[in-house]
C-alpha cells in the first residue's frame, strides 16, 4: 500500500478560555484525532455542531496552530515547516467554506480573486493569467465572462462555484471542503455536489469534506469518520458505517436524520439532552451522560475507549460488538 | 365545515424599482385543527411571507393585494383592526421562528417571558402565571423546569430556547401554531427532539400546525399534508403519502432527485438546472417552465390546477386527470 496523502496523528487543538482575570478551562476542541486520506480520495468527517470537525480541518492546514499532534502532507510534517516552505504547501492544500462570500473580496471582481492565487505562487506569467482564469470558470460550470463582475451578482451556488475555480487556481492535490453545501437549496446543493465529484475523478483530487449531514456525506465520500466532542467514535467506508453503524452514538446520529421516503422515519433513537461543554467533556467515554446501550456501566464512566477493530469499522466503545 | 385556518388567493406586492413584485402570488390553501400542514420550498419560493402575511407581519414596504382572504376560526384577519388583530396574533395563533435567540430577550429570564406571555391574555395573577409558565417548560420537555425558568437565554443551548420559544407560543392557548423552519438551526438528535414535541402538541391539544420548511425529509415524518411552493405559488399538493409515492409535478419530482440519500443504490444526483428566478424575472406562465425538462410551447400560458385524485393537486401542463 502507498502512503496517504494525508496522515493525522493525535491532533489535538484546545483553545484558552475566559479573560484577563478569571482563568476558564480551555476549551478541548479537539482533543486526540488520527486520521488520513488517500489520493484521490474523499473522507467525510461528520458530526453535531461543536464537535471539532471545523477545528480539525482548520489546524490541520496550519490556519491555526495546534496544541499538539503531527500532520504529514506529501512527506513534509507541517507542524514543523517556516513560513517560507508552509506558503509553498498551501498551494497544494486548499480550503473552501460554507459561506463562499465571506472569502471573497467584495470590491474585487471574480476574475482578480480567482487570479490572486496564480499571481501569489507565480504560476502563469502574467499575459496568460485572463486565459487561465476562464479555463477555470469554464470547468466549474460559470460562463468565463463572469470574471469581470462582482461576487454580490452571483446567487449563492454561483458564489460557490466561484469559491470553488479559486481553490483550484493554485492546482491543489487537497481541499479541505467545510461544510460546501450546507447553506444551498437542495435543487443546487446538488449541482455543487456533483461538481466537486466531477473534479475529483478529473483531478485525482483528495478532499477532506467536513459535514453535519449525513446523507450529503455518503453522496460524495469514500470513507466517513464520525466525531463527537472532540474525538472519533467511529470511523470506516461509508456505505458499512451508514448501513451497519457499531457506536451507539453513530446509530443515533443516523436515526435522527429525517428522511424523505413515503413511510417517513424508521425506528428512531430519540437522544436525551443536548451535547455537553467541550470545556467539560464527561469523563470516561464522553458519550456516556446521553448513551442509550443496554450495557452501559462504571466502566463507560471511567474508562475512555480507544478505537479498535470490528469488522470493516474502527468503534471507540466498550461494548460495541460485530 | 371550513377549516380552521383558510387561506384563499393571497396576493403580498413589495415596491421594487417603481414597480410592484409579486413574491407570493396567489396563495391558497387550508388547515384543519388537529392536522399539520407542511408549506415547502427553497429560499424564496415566498413560503415565509405567506407565514407572515397570515398575522398580517410583513415588513412595513410588503402589502397584502386586494383579493387575497385569510380566515382564521371564521374571524376575517384582514378586516381586523387594533385590539381584535392583537388578540388573534398573541391568543389564536402562536408563532415558532428559526432562531430563537432573535425572538427572546436576553435580559429576562425565560420563565417571566413566559409568564409575561400568559398575562398578557389571561387574567391571572403574577404567582399563577409564574407556576402555569413552569408547567409550560415540563410540557416542552424541559428537564427540572423550575429551576430553568430562572435562567437566562444565553445559558440555555440552542433547542433548550426553541423548546422555550414552543413554551411562549403555548402560553395563551393557541388554536394554530405556525413553525417556521423552527429545526433548521439544530443538529439532528435536537431536531428530532423539537419535532417529536411539536407532534405531541398537536395531538393533545388538537392544534392546527402549518410547518414552513426547505427539508422535503422533515415533512415525510410529520406532516399531514404538503404544498410545494415555487416562485410565488403552490405549484403541488396533496397529502403527504401521495407527494412522496406519486410526486407530479417537474419541481417536485427535481427536488426528489436531487436530494441525497441514507439508504438505496448511490447514484448520481440530478438537480434541477439553472437558479431559482428573482420575483422581479419571474417567467409568464408556468414559472418552472425555464428550468423545467419538460417544458413545451403550451407552458408559456398558465397551467390550472389538475386534480388527480381527491386530495392531490398539480399545476402542470402534463398533469391529466384520470378517466372519470
Amino acid at each position: 500500500m502507498t502512503a496517504p496523502l494525508l496522515r493525522v496523528e493525535n491532533l489535538v487543538k484546545h483553545y484558552e478560555a475566559g479573560g484577563l482575570l478569571r482563568k476558564e478551562p480551555p476549551v478541548r476542541a479537539v482533543d486526540g484525532i488520527s486520521l488520513e486520506v488517500g489520493r484521490g480520495e474523499t473522507l467525510g468527517l461528520v458530526g453535531e455542531s461543536g464537535c471539532g470537525k471545523s477545528s480539525v480541518g482548520r489546524t490541520i492546514l496550519r490556519l491555526q496552530e495546534p496544541t499538539g499532534g503531527r500532520v504529514l502532507f506529501e512527506d513534509h510534517d507541517v507542524f514543523r515547516l517556516e513560513r517560507g516552505p508552509l506558503r509553498a504547501l498551501r498551494r497544494r492544500m486548499q480550503i473552501i467554506f460554507q459561506d463562499p462570500y465571506s472569502s471573497l473580496d467584495p470590491r474585487m471582481t471574480v476574475g482578480d480573486s480567482i487570479a490572486e492565487g496564480l499571481e501569489i505562487h507565480g504560476i502563469v506569467p502574467r499575459l496568460e493569467r485572463a486565459g487561465r482564469v476562464a479555463a477555470l470558470l469554464d470547468e466549474v460550470g460559470l460562463d468565463p465572462a463572469s470574471a469581470t463582475r462582482y461576487p454580490h451578482e452571483f446567487s449563492g451556488g454561483q458564489r460557490q462555484r466561484i469559491g470553488i475555480a479559486r481553490a483550484l487556481a493554485v492546482e491543489p492535490s487537497f481541499i479541505v471542503c467545510d461544510e460546501p453545501v450546507s447553506a444551498l437549496d437542495v435543487s443546487v446543493q446538488a449541482q455543487v455536489l456533483n461538481l466537486l465529484t466531477d473534479l475529483q475523478e478529473r483531478r485525482g483530487l483528495s478532499y477532506l469534506f467536513i459535514a453535519h449531514d449525513l446523507a450529503v456525506v455518503r453522496q460524495i465520500a469514500h470513507r466517513v469518520a464520525v466525531m463527537y466532542l472532540g474525538r472519533i467514535v467511529e470511523t470506516g467506508p461509508t456505505e458499512e458505517v451508514l448501513a451497519r453503524p457499531k457506536h451507539p452514538y453513530t446509530q443515533a446520529l443516523l436515526s435522527a436524520v429525517p428522511v424523505p421516503t413515503p413511510d417517513g422515519q424508521r425506528t428512531r433513537i430519540i437522544l436525551p439532552g443536548d451535547p455537553p461543554s467541550p470545556s467539560a467533556p464527561p469523563p470516561g467515554c464522553r458519550f456516556h451522560p446521553r448513551c442509550f446501550h443496554p450495557k452501559k456501566d462504571a466502566r463507560c464512566s471511567a474508562e475512555a475507549p480507544e478505537l479498535r477493530q470490528l469488522g470493516t469499522q474502527m468503534v471507540a466503545c466498550h461494548y460495541a460488538d460485530g | 365545515m371550513s377549516a380552521f385556518l383558510e387561506v384563499e388567493n393571497l396576493r403580498v406586492s413589495f415596491p421594487s424599482g417603481g414597480k410592484a413584485i409579486h413574491p407570493v402570488d396567489g396563495v391558497s390553501f387550508q388547515v384543519d385543527r388537529g392536522e399539520t400542514l407542511a408549506l415547502v420550498g427553497e429560499s424564496g419560493c415566498g413560503k415565509s411571507l405567506t407565514s407572515l402575511a397570515l398575522l398580517r407581519l410583513l415588513p412595513p414596504a410588503g402589502r397584502i393585494e386586494p383579493g387575497s382572504a385569510i380566515r382564521l376560526g371564521g374571524e376575517d384577519v384582514l378586516a381586523l383592526e387594533g385590539e381584535a388583530l392583537r388578540r388573534i396574533r398573541g391568543k389564536r395563533v402562536g408563532m415558532v421562528f428559526q432562531d430563537p435567540m432573535t425572538s427572546l430577550n436576553p435580559v429576562f429570564t425565560v420563565g417571566d417571558q413566559i409568564a409575561e406571555g400568559i398575562r398578557a391574555h389571561a387574567d391571572v395573577s403574577r404567582r399563577e402565571a409564574r407556576e402555569r409558565a413552569v408547567a409550560l417548560l415540563a410540557e416542552v420537555g424541559i428537564p427540572d423546569p423550575a429551576a430553568r425558568a430562572t435562567a437566562y437565554p444565553h445559558q440555555m443551548s440552542g433547542g433548550m430556547r426553541q423548546r422555550v420559544m414552543i413554551a411562549i407560543a403555548l402560553s395563551s392557548g393557541p388554536e394554530l401554531l405556525i413553525a417556521d423552519e423552527p429545526t433548521t438551526a439544530l443538529d439532528v438528535t435536537v431536531q428530532a427532539q423539537i419535532l417529536e414535541i411539536l407532534d405531541r402538541l398537536r395531538r393533545s391539544h388538537g392544534l392546527a400546525v402549518l410547518l414552513i420548511t426547505h427539508d422535503l425529509g422533515i415533512v415525510a415524518g410529520r406532516a399531514d399534508r404538503v404544498a410545494v411552493m415555487y416562485a410565488g405559488r403552490i405549484v403541488e399538493a396533496a397529502t403527504t403519502a401521495e407527494l412522496f409515492a406519486r410526486p407530479s409535478h417537474p419541481y417536485t419530482r427535481g427536488l426528489f432527485a436531487s436530494i441525497p440519500t441514507l439508504t438505496g443504490p448511490r447514484t448520481r444526483l440530478t438537480p434541477i438546472s439553472g437558479n431559482v428566478p428573482s420575483p422581479a424575472a419571474w417567467p409568464t406562465g408556468c414559472r418552472f417552465r425555464t428550468r423545467c425538462p419538460q417544458a413545451m410551447e403550451r407552458c408559456s400560458a398558465e397551467p390550472s390546477g389538475v386534480r388527480l385524485t381527491a386530495t392531490h393537486r398539480s399545476w402542470c401542463w402534463l398533469a391529466e386527470e384520470p378517466p372519470a
